[in-house]
């Protein structure tokens, strides 16, 4: 266990196994997306008070989920860049910070646009919808960070030490729903209870939530590989690769 | 772990640590002012300012809503089980408003305990359900409070019975 995970931290084997790793999680990412829409969209039933508005709920809570979870990942990564000085970590961080914030744009968005017809007004300063704001505008603080210094070091320390400190706002956007009275309603899913939704609701509703981590792992691998040729362009085994050495 | 490592993650978790603890500290004592809204005790007990813009929440009082023919005028009471706020709106109300469901009035607390509303918004829950098991359960007799509790059983019980006639619902 050790081993393989030392041997994941160099950047030569990462490079190996996530191209054995990739193609599986595309094509898991293309049909659970492709069926969990088709069904979220045309096959579930509406709801008894929203209607058909409530479908929105296929995009925008895997799209919030994904948001928080990729800053706890980028975070945990950076961790492990900071004590262990492991360069894939920091590589992987880097990658991942714009796909977080695009996913919590669409969060923000989908929260807007599903606002107007059940809530009534497409923003509200409320503490969940605050919080997710705050959590967009550290994903942009993580990106800037990283191309605000000249050497890549310091770049990359600034933007772990933010994303750790950052991760603080993980738990308020969870919790601040049930600390304050919010006009977002509670969660509807939690680890101990059972869903406040039939089975045909939420069926496909854990369909798109895997789609979408399919889709950040393979997008993830995709870009961290190209990460490690960009970044070790020099090294040996990389201008082995590109047939510039025998 | 060798000790340079040890000391530096030593480091990373205090400086977290202290963060969360500045964070918490400053949602504490922000904590009143968090809240989205105001509930029907707390502007009872005079918490809330009177003739400002203030936000306030609960529920719609079933049978509470009295619409006025002649114009957009309606006057509701919204409820949080404990103490009760007289509410007076013109306008559109949204499609989600109806007694029984949460809401979120945005107006002044006039001098004699009512709120003048400028905007109503409507909460939802965090409950969903397909319109078959909620008409199902209103036949039932239960009121729409106590929907989710039911809704998992009633929705079985339709399942089972799917099931015995042999009609092969799907979904």
């Amino acid at each position: 266990m050790w081993a393989f995970i030392h041997k994941l931290g160099s950047p030569k084997w990462f490079y190996a196994i996530s191209a054995r790793l990739q193609p599986w999680f595309w094509v898991a990412a293309a049909v659970l997306i492709l069926v969990g829409s088709a069904w979220g969209l045309a096959f579930a039933p509406a709801d008894y008070q929203q209607g058909n508005s409530f479908r929105i709920i296929y995009v925008h809570v895997p799209a919030a989920f994904l948001a928080q979870s990729i800053f706890v990942s980028m975070a945990v990564a950076g961790f492990i860049f900071m004590v262990w000085k492991i360069k894939i970590a920091d590589m992987a961080a880097a990658m991942m910070a714009p796909l977080g914030a695009a996913m919590t744009f669409v969060a923000l968005f989908s929260g807007a646009v599903w606002g107007v017809p059940t809530w009534g007004t497409w923003w509200m300063w409320d503490a969940r919808l605050t919080s997710m704001l705050i959590l967009l505008f550290l994903y942009f603080g993580v990106i800037a960070l990283r191309g605000a210094f000249s050497s890549r070091d310091s770049a990359s320390r600034a933007a772990s030490v933010l994303a750790m400190v950052g991760v603080i706002n993980i738990p308020i956007i969870k919790y601040s729903v049930d600390w304050w009275y919010t006009l977002h309603q509670p969660a509807t899913f939690s680890v101990t209870s059972r869903p406040a939704m039939p089975v045909e609701m939420w069926a496909p509703l854990l369909i798109m939530v895997l789609g979408f981590y399919c889709f950040f792992i393979a997008l993830t691998l995709m870009r961290t590989r190209s990460e490690i040729l960009r970044r070790e362009a020099s090294k040996h085994w990389v201008r082995e690769l590109a047939g510039e050495v025998k | 772990m060798r000790a340079k490592r040890k000391q530096k993650l030593f480091v990373i978790l205090g400086l977290v640590s202290l963060a969360a603890i500045a964070v918490g500290l400053t949602l504490y004592a922000l904590r009143s002012n968090i809240n989205l809204f105001f509930s029907p005790v707390q502007i009872a007990a005079g918490d809330a300012p009177l003739e400002r813009q203030i936000r306030a929440g609960g529920m719609v009082k079933a049978g509470s809503v009295d619409r006025d023919k002649q114009s957009l005028e309606v006057v509701f009471t919204v409820t949080d089980y404990v103490d009760e706020l007289e509410v007076r709106y013109s306008g559109i109300l949204p499609d989600l408003f109806r007694e029984g469901q949460g809401v979120v009035v945005v107006g002044e607390l006039q001098q004699d305990g009512w709120l003048r509303a400028d905007q109503v918004l409507a909460r939802h829950d965090e409950n969903y359900m397909p319109p078959e098991v909620a008409q199902a359960l209103e036949e039932a007799g239960y009121a729409p409070e106590d929907y989710q509790a039911k809704a998992a059983e009633v929705g079985q019980k339709m399942d089972a019975q799917a099931e015995d006639s042999g009609d092969g619902r799907t979904n």
